[in-house]
C-alpha cells in the first residue's frame, strides 16, 4: 500500500429526478488498499462503486482513477474490473473461456493467454477445472471464476460488489480469508462493496460507511469500530447502548460530561462536535461491560438485575436494569464462567471502563426524499 | 417426454404396484396431458400417416391401388418442373426467413433494451396487424405493389422514375416481400422473449472486460438470444415453403411454388399419390434444409468467442 492516490472521488452527486443517490461524495483511495463501502441497502454504495466501474453517469463531480478524470470513459476504457454480485458468468462458455473473455482483445499469442487462464485459475485454486460449463459449478466456485476473470486483466482497481453475499456463511468466512490473501499477493486496490459490517471490519485497510447518499465516516476497522463518530455508525458497526448525558465543561480536545449512573468521565472530542445544547449521546459497547462475579472487584462498578438472557454458543447476551437508567443494558458475555446459567431477575454486578465511553455527534438530517 | 413417461406402463407387474402407480405424480401428468396427447395424435399425427401412406400407393382413375411403389417419389424427385419448383420453394422460404429475422431482430433488441415501461404496448402494436386477415394482408400488398400501386405512383411523384415498373409484382420478390411482412410478428415474439431472458449483468460484464457496445453484442447478446432465432427462423421458414396463398396471390408465373404443384395434384389432376409424395418429400426437405441451418447458425456463434 503507498501513499499515493489510486481513486479519487470529488464532489460526485447522482440524482434519479429528485432522489438523490449520491449526496457530494468525495474520497480518496490509496494504491494497494483494500477500501469497503459499507451501509444499508439504498444508501448508495453501490451507485458508487458502478460510478467508479462506469455503468452509472452521476450528475456532477468526477472521478480520477490513477491520476485520470474518467468520468467521460465508457467501462471498456477504464482500467478497473468488476466481481458482480451475480458474478456474471457467461452461460455460453466455460470456465477457460469466461477468465479468457477479457483477453481477447489483447491479441495474445495462444500460448500466452493460455498460460495467463492456467495462472488466474491456480490463484483462485480452480485448477483443472477449465473445461467446466457456468452451470456445473457450485457458488463459491462461480465466485472465485468471476475474481480470476477480473484479477487475469490485471487491473488497476478492482470492484467487488458483495461479491461474498450469495455464499453461506461457512464459506463465505473462507472466502473472506482468501480474499484478503489474494488481495495482500496481488496489491491490486481493491473496493468492496457490502451492508455486512463484520466483512468489511475483517477484510479491509479503511471502511468508509454511508447512510442516505453520504459518507459518515472513514476511518481504519478498529477506529470505527472503537470511535464511531455518529450515532447512526456506532449501531450500524455493531450493539451499542446510548445514554444521554450532561456536558459539565470543555479543555482544549476533552470534554468532562456526566453520564447518569456512570458517573463523570473524560471522553475525547469527536471531529465536528459541538455541544449546542448541554446534552450528549454516549455509547458504550456491551463487549465493554464486564460481569463481576463474588468477590470480583472493579474500580468502577455497578449494580443491577438480568431483565433478559439469550443464548448464542459461545456468549450470552444479557439485558441488564440499572436503577436510575431509562434503558436497560445490553452486555455480551463469554460462557465461560456460566453466564448462560444466570437467571433472569439475578442481582448481579458489572464492571465497566470510563475510556470505553464514546462520545458521538449529532448526525445529520436526511434531507433527500 | 411424453414417450419416457408413458414407459411405466409396460411394467406395472402386480395390482398394487399399479395402484401406487395410479397416484403416483406421474400418472396424473399423464391423466392431465391426455385429452389434448390424444387430440393431437388424432389430428396431427394420424394425417401424415395416411399422406405418407398415401404416397407408396398408385391411382387408377377412381381407384387407389395399394401396392407398394416409389414411383411417386421419382416422379417428384426427377420430373424437372418439381425439382425446380423445390428449389424455387426452399430458395423463396429461405429468403424470406433470413429476412424476417434480420429485419425483426433489431425490432425485437429496441422493444427489449429500450421499451421502457412502454415493452406490451409495443409488442401489442407490433400484433395490430396480424388482427385483419392473412388474404386481406396479401390483397392490400398487390394495391402496394401493383401497377398503378402505391409504390409505383408514389416513386413517379417523387420523380424518381418516370413510368410504372412492372417488376414490382407477380415474381418471387413480390412473394418474399408479402411473405416477410406477415411473418415478421412471429419472429419478432421468439426473438423479444430470448432477448428478456438475457442476464442485462452479462452485457454489462462484457464491457467491463474491454468490449464495446458492439462487441459485446456480438459476443454475449447475439449468442445467448440464439434459441430465440432459431425459433423465429423455424417459425418463418417451415410454414412459408408450403405457403399456397401468398404465390397465388402476387407470385405471379414467377412465383408459383410447391403447394400449387401439390394442391393441383390432389384437386384438378385427381393424382392423391402423387401430391402425397411431394408433400413428403417436401417435409423431409423442410426438415433436412431447417436442420442444416440450425447447425450452421450455432457453430458460427460458437465460433465468436
Amino acid at each position: 500500500m503507498s501513499d499515493r492516490a489510486m481513486i479519487q472521488i470529488e464532489n460526485v452527486s447522482k440524482f434519479y429526478g429528485i432522489y438523490k443517490a449520491l449526496d457530494d461524495v468525495s474520497l480518496s483511495i490509496a494504491e494497494g488498499e483494500f477500501f469497503s463501502l459499507l451501509g444499508p441497502s439504498g444508501c448508495g454504495k453501490t451507485t458508487l462503486l458502478r460510478s467508479i466501474a462506469g455503468f452509472e453517469n452521476p450528475t456532477a463531480g468526477e472521478i480520477y482513477i490513477d491520476g485520470v478524470p474518467s468520468l467521460a470513459l465508457p467501462p471498456n476504457k477504464r482500467p478497473t474490473n468488476m466481481v458482480f454480485q451475480s458474478y456474471a458468468i457467461f452461460p455460453h462458455l466455460d470456465v477457460a473461456e469466461n477468465v479468457a473473455y477479457g483477453l481477447k482483445r489483447l491479441k495474445l499469442s495462444p500460448e500466452e493467454e493460455k498460460k495467463r487462464v492456467g495462472d488466474a485459475l491456480d490463484m483462485v485454486r480452480l485448477s483443472g477445472l477449465g473445461q467446466r460449463k457456468a452451470h456445473e459449478l457450485s457458488g463459491g466456485q462461480r465466485q472465485r471464476v468471476a475474481l480470476a476473470r477480473a484479477l487475469v486483466m490485471r487491473p488497476k482497481v478492482l470492484l467487488l460488489d458483495e461479491p461474498l453475499s450469495a455464499l453461506d456463511k461457512k464459506l463465505r468466512e473462507e472466502m473472506q480469508v482468501e480474499l484478503r490473501t489474494l488481495q495482500k499477493a496481488v496489491g491490486i486496490t481493491f473496493i468492496l462493496v457490502t451492508h455486512d459490517q463484520y466483512e468489511a471490519l475483517a477484510l479491509s485497510d479503511r471502511i468508509a460507511v454511508m447512510f442516505g447518499g453520504r459518507i459518515a465516516q472513514i476511518a481504519s476497522p478498529k477506529e470505527i469500530y472503537q470511535r464511531p463518530r455518529t450515532r447512526k455508525v456506532a449501531d450500524f458497526l455493531g450493539g451499542m447502548n446510548f445514554l444521554k448525558a450532561k456536558v459539565l465543561g470543555e479543555q482544549g480536545n476533552a470534554v468532562s460530561i456526566d453520564a447518569a449512573r456512570f458517573g463523570a468521565v473524560q471522553l475525547e472530542k469527536p471531529q465536528g462536535f459541538a455541544a449546542s445544547s448541554g446534552h450528549v449521546t454516549v455509547g458504550i459497547r456491551p463487549e465493554r461491560l464486564r460481569l463481576l462475579w463474588d468477590d470480583d472487584r472493579a474500580p468502577h462498578e455497578l449494580s443491577g438485575r438480568i431483565e433478559n438472557r439469550a443464548y448464542f454458543g459461545e456468549v450470552t447476551h444479557l439485558t441488564v436494569g440499572i436503577d436510575g437508567l431509562e434503558q436497560p443494558l445490553s452486555m455480551v458475555e463469554t460462557n465461560n464462567f456460566g453466564a448462560d446459567d444466570l437467571p433472569i431477575g439475578a442481582e448481579i454486578r458489572l464492571a465497566y471502563d470510563p475510556e470505553a465511553f464514546v462520545l458521538l455527534a449529532e448526525d445529520p438530517p436526511v434531507t433527500r426524499i | 417426454m411424453t414417450a419416457a413417461a408413458f414407459g411405466p406402463i409396460a411394467d406395472t407387474p402386480s395390482p398394487s404396484r399399479r395402484r401406487a402407480w395410479m397416484r403416483s405424480e406421474e400418472a396424473r401428468g399423464l391423466a392431465m396431458i391426455s385429452p389434448t396427447f390424444l387430440y393431437a395424435l388424432a389430428l396431427l399425427f394420424l394425417p401424415v400417416l395416411i399422406v405418407i401412406a398415401y404416397s407408396f400407393w398408385t391411382q387408377n382413375y377412381l381407384e387407389i391401388d395399394r401396392t407398394f411403389t416409389l414411383e411417386n417419389y421419382r416422379q417428384a424427385l426427377t420430373e424437372p418442373i418439381y425439382r425446380d419448383l423445390f428449389v424455387r420453394s426452399l430458395w423463396i422460404s429461405l429468403t424470406v426467413s433470413v429476412v424476417t429475422v434480420v429485419f425483426s431482430y433489431p425490432v425485437a433488441w429496441f422493444i427489449s433494451f429500450h421499451g421502457g415501461v412502454h415493452k406490451n404496448l409495443w409488442l401489442f402494436l407490433i400484433t395490430v396487424p396480424c388482427w385483419t386477415s392473412y388474404l386481406l394482408r396479401v390483397m392490400s400488398w398487390k394495391v402496394i405493389l401493383g401497377y398503378g400501386g402505391v409504390m409505383n405512383t408514389g416513386l413517379i411523384s417523387m420523380g424518381l422514375i418516370d413510368k410504372p415498373v412492372t417488376s414490382l409484382l407477380y415474381n418471387s420478390n413480390a412473394v418474399v416481400i408479402t411473405l416477410v411482412h406477415s411473418w415478421a410478428a412471429f419472429a419478432i415474439l421468439p426473438i423479444y422473449v430470448s432477448l428478456q431472458k438475457v442476464d442485462r449483468t452479462l452485457i454489462e460484464a462484457a464491457r467491463d472486460l474491454g468490449d464495446s457496445r458492439i462487441k459485446a453484442f456480438f459476443r454475449v447478446t447475439l449468442p445467448l438470444s440464439l434459441p430465440g432465432v432459431i425459433s423465429a427462423f423455424l417459425i418463418v421458414m417451415i410454414p412459408t415453403v408450403g405457403d399456397y396463398v401468398t404465390p397465388r396471390l402476387v407470385g405471379g408465373k414467377d412465383g408459383v411454388m410447391i403447394a400449387t404443384a401439390i394442391q393441383a395434384q390432389f384437386g384438378k389432376a385427381a393424382n392423391w399419390p402423387l401430391g402425397a409424395a411431394l408433400s413428403v418429400t417436401t417435409m423431409v426437405l423442410v426438415s433436412l434444409s431447417a436442420a442444416a441451418i440450425v447447425l450452421a447458425l450455432k457453430f458460427t456463434i460458437r465460433r465468436i468467442k
